[in-house]
């Protein structure tokens, strides 16, 4: 495991993105944390094309489903069937319980699907099992 | 056995990793129903309804899947393709729990679709703990498909 782990956090909603940046610069890992607000950037990160040339490939992508130009699994299915990418592993991370959602994500490739607590506590420790379970106990691709 | 319910399918053949997993699992309350197969071939056929588990009932599949990958007669990485290759297996979560650190292990788990990659702690006391970490992510915080078996045959995603 590389250290500090470089997270990419795709989530349009401010204030999720500024509670999970809370929970994650509290951590042991010290992650770097890279937002960006939509699909379109997401997939533009990963490919490092127009401002990205110099992203990070991420170590962990947390993805939120629905968000505007291009929803989460949109990037679930480019990623997924990328061989330069496929290997990176995706956390949905959404508010969307439904179980159409969670079962197409897991068919478009997801390695993993938390909903987002609705309460503040359930919401930093959903945050924070994501992080310890991926940066603590697994071994990650190059 | 026919309609015997498993929260997790541990494939693993030695015999104290399956001690000490089962240990674990049941001390924390986190799986009363654990169901252990030694070899691939044997989680193919669990998983599968096929040879001695012909008469299981296919709609109870396990939560998740904890997979060792030098298994004998079919390995993990071997397991893990034909799983993802069929629709009834293709989102059941697996993790691979291994002794091996090879990097090359770990692309080919990830790029065939393992849900996760844990390496097997040496020491006793952080197996333990990683088997609770594990456990808890996977059954408690991860949310699953429901109902695979009912779920409409679609094409699985190619590696």
């Amino acid at each position: 495991m590389k250290e500090p782990p470089d997270i990419l956090l795709v989530d349009d909603n401010p204030a999720d993105v500024g509670l999970t940046r809370e929970v994650l610069a509290a951590s042991t890992h010290h992650s770097n944390i890279h937002n960006v607000p939509d699909g379109e950037e997401a997939i533009a990160f990963l490919r490092r094309r127009g401002k990205y040339t110099e992203a990070a490939r991420p170590d962990l992508v947390m993805l939120d489903l629905n968000m505007p130009r291009k929803g989460g699994q949109a990037v679930l299915a480019e990623v997924k069937t990328d061989p330069g990418l496929r290997t990176i592993p995706i956390v949905v991370f959404t508010t969307s319980h439904a179980d159409k959602d969670i079962t197409h994500s897991y068919e478009l490739g997801a390695n993993c699907y938390v909903s987002k607590p609705g309460n503040l506590g359930d919401y930093f420790s959903a945050v924070q099992s994501i992080e310890e379970f991926w940066f603590g106990f697994t071994s990650l691709p190059h | 056995m026919n309609d015997i319910e498993v929260d997790i399918l541990l494939v693993e053949d030695s015999q104290d990793d399956i001690d000490l997993a089962l240990h674990t699992l049941r001390r924390e309350n986190l799986a009363n129903h654990i169901f252990v197969v030694h070899d691939g071939q044997e989680a193919l056929d669990f998983l599968f309804c096929s040879g001695p588990y012909a008469d299981r009932n296919a709609e109870h599949m396990p939560k998740l899947i904890l997979l060792d990958l030098k298994l004998p007669k079919i390995d993990g990485l071997d397991v893990l393709r034909q799983l993802r290759a069929h629709p009834r297996t293709s989102t059941l979560p697996v993790v691979i729990m291994t002794s091996s650190k090879e990097e090359k292990d770990v692309a080919s788990g990830y790029n065939l679709g393992v849900n996760s990659y844990i390496q097997k702690p040496v020491d006793f006391e952080q197996f333990r703990q990683t088997v609770k970490t594990i456990g808890l992510y996977w059954l408690l915080i991860n949310q699953r498909p429901q109902n695979h078996s009912t779920k409409k045959l679609a094409e699985p995603v190619k590696p």
